[in-house]
Formats: structure tokens, C-alpha cells, sequence
């Protein structure tokens, strides 16, 4: 089992969570991440991932490497699902089997935060208003455009 | 001015504004930077401060050199989880 992957397929929590056994772990700690049908104020009818693949399998892995290391976790696997999900689909998984609890939450709560920040892997969100935008990406390419005009005055 | 034969794929964002996928650049661009501004007259792409860079599946400095046959990807905010 990688540590990190990807998939175009549906998540299956309970395959991984058998392969993270581990006689050593008195404590296993999971993440889900799900899609969520509002986003700042609009409503989200559906999303679609997409990765930069062989280098977010790298970083991703990177990732998961140092979490284990940092907190000592016996086990540890992160899967994100890329393509178009749905309304209450599961687009990240995280499982982490350590000694004890509290390896295992931090070592948790360190992979999904460092996943969201450091992975190539964007978000296309489309809204019930015909609109869509990819998160994070939109804001700048705005000020770029503001930075641009001729005629822009900056407050 | 040496001229390198570079590849370059989008993502997110940059692969709408480009309207393509990717692909293949007679530049003489030698750094990621001086490749993302040339790009930057074809394309209404964002300024570069937010974005980052990897060269042959790995990041990369913003100055490093580039070689002839190198793939580059330019990296919006990343928006997983």
C-alpha cells in the first residue's frame, strides 16, 4: 500500500482502514473530508478534482512520510479522489494507527492540513447559479486582471 | 540567445485561460519565470506572486535554469481536501 494515492474511483474507507491493522496501535485516528454543498455563501452543486498526478503521488507521500516520522505513527495513508464528485461524496480520506491517541489525532490532523496546502490537486466548484470557479485560483487571476487594466486605480 | 525545446502542461485555472492542455514551446526562455512572463503575453494568466513552479515532476526555483526538453508546470493555489 502506497502511503499516498489518488483515485477516480469511488472511496472505500473500510479497505483501508483492514490494511492499516497493526498489532502495534492501540490508537487509529480517521479523516474524511466531503463534498459540502455551500462555499462561501453559494451553493455548490458539484466539483470536480483534478491533479498534477506524479507530482501530487510525491508530495503526497512526502506528506504522509513525515507525519509518521514527526509523531511516531506506526501506519499511516491519505487517498484523494480526482474527477467529478457529487454532493456528499468522500474526496479525502486520512488514517493514521499509532501507539497511542494522541500520535494518531496529531498525526491526522497534520496530513489533511499539509495535503490542503502542498499538494497539486485543485478544486472546480459549480454553482446553482450557472457559475463555476476554481477555489483559491479565482482571487488572484482578479487582481492580476485589476493590476493589468490601464485605467485601474488602486484603493 | 540559445533556444531550448520545452513542454508545458496546465492545470486548473491556467488550463482554462490557455485553452489548451499543454504544449510543446521553441523558446528562448532560460528560466521558469522568463517563460511564465512570454506566456503571460499570449495568455491572460495571473501574476506569478501566488503560483509556483515545478520542472520534470518536481518543484523548482523560479530562476533555476531550464534545459532543452524539460517539462514545466505552473502551479495555481492549490485547493485539495
Amino acid at each position: 500500500m502506497n502511503q499516498f494515492e489518488l483515485s477516480a474511483e469511488c472511496l472505500t474507507p473500510e479497505n483501508y482502514r483492514e490494511q492499516l491493522r497493526d498489532p502495534t496501535c492501540g490508537g487509529f485516528s480517521t479523516f474524511e473530508g466531503w463534498v459540502r454543498n455551500r462555499n462561501e455563501g453559494r451553493e455548490v452543486l458539484e466539483l470536480e478534482y483534478q491533479a498534477y498526478e506524479p507530482l501530487a503521488l510525491k508530495e503526497g507521500s512526502r506528506i504522509v512520510a513525515e507525519a509518521v516520522l514527526r509523531y511516531g505513527a506506526s501506519k499511516a495513508f491519505c487517498i484523494h479522489r480526482v474527477g467529478d464528485l457529487a454532493i456528499g461524496e468522500l474526496a479525502v480520506w486520512v488514517g493514521v494507527g499509532a501507539p497511542h491517541r494522541d500520535a494518531a489525532f496529531a498525526a491526522c490532523r497534520f496530513i489533511i492540513d499539509e495535503v490542503k496546502h502542498r499538494v497539486p490537486i485543485w478544486k472546480k466548484e459549480h454553482y446553482s447559479d450557472g457559475n463555476s470557479g476554481w477555489g483559491n485560483c479565482e482571487a488572484c487571476v482578479e487582481q492580476a486582471a485589476n493590476h493589468r487594466a490601464p485605467s485601474s486605480r488602486r484603493a | 540567445m540559445a533556444r531550448r525545446k520545452l513542454r508545458i502542461e496546465y492545470f486548473a485555472i491556467l488550463r482554462e485561460r490557455a485553452g489548451v492542455d499543454g504544449e510543446e514551446l521553441d523558446t528562448e526562455a532560460g528560466t521558469p519565470a522568463e517563460l511564465f512572463a512570454e506566456l503571460s503575453e499570449r495568455y491572460p494568466f495571473p501574476e506569478p506572486d501566488r503560483l509556483k513552479v515545478a520542472v520534470n515532476d518536481e518543484f523548482s526555483d523560479w530562476q533555476a535554469p531550464l534545459a532543452d526538453g524539460d517539462f514545466v508546470v505552473f502551479i495555481p493555489p492549490v485547493a485539495g481536501g
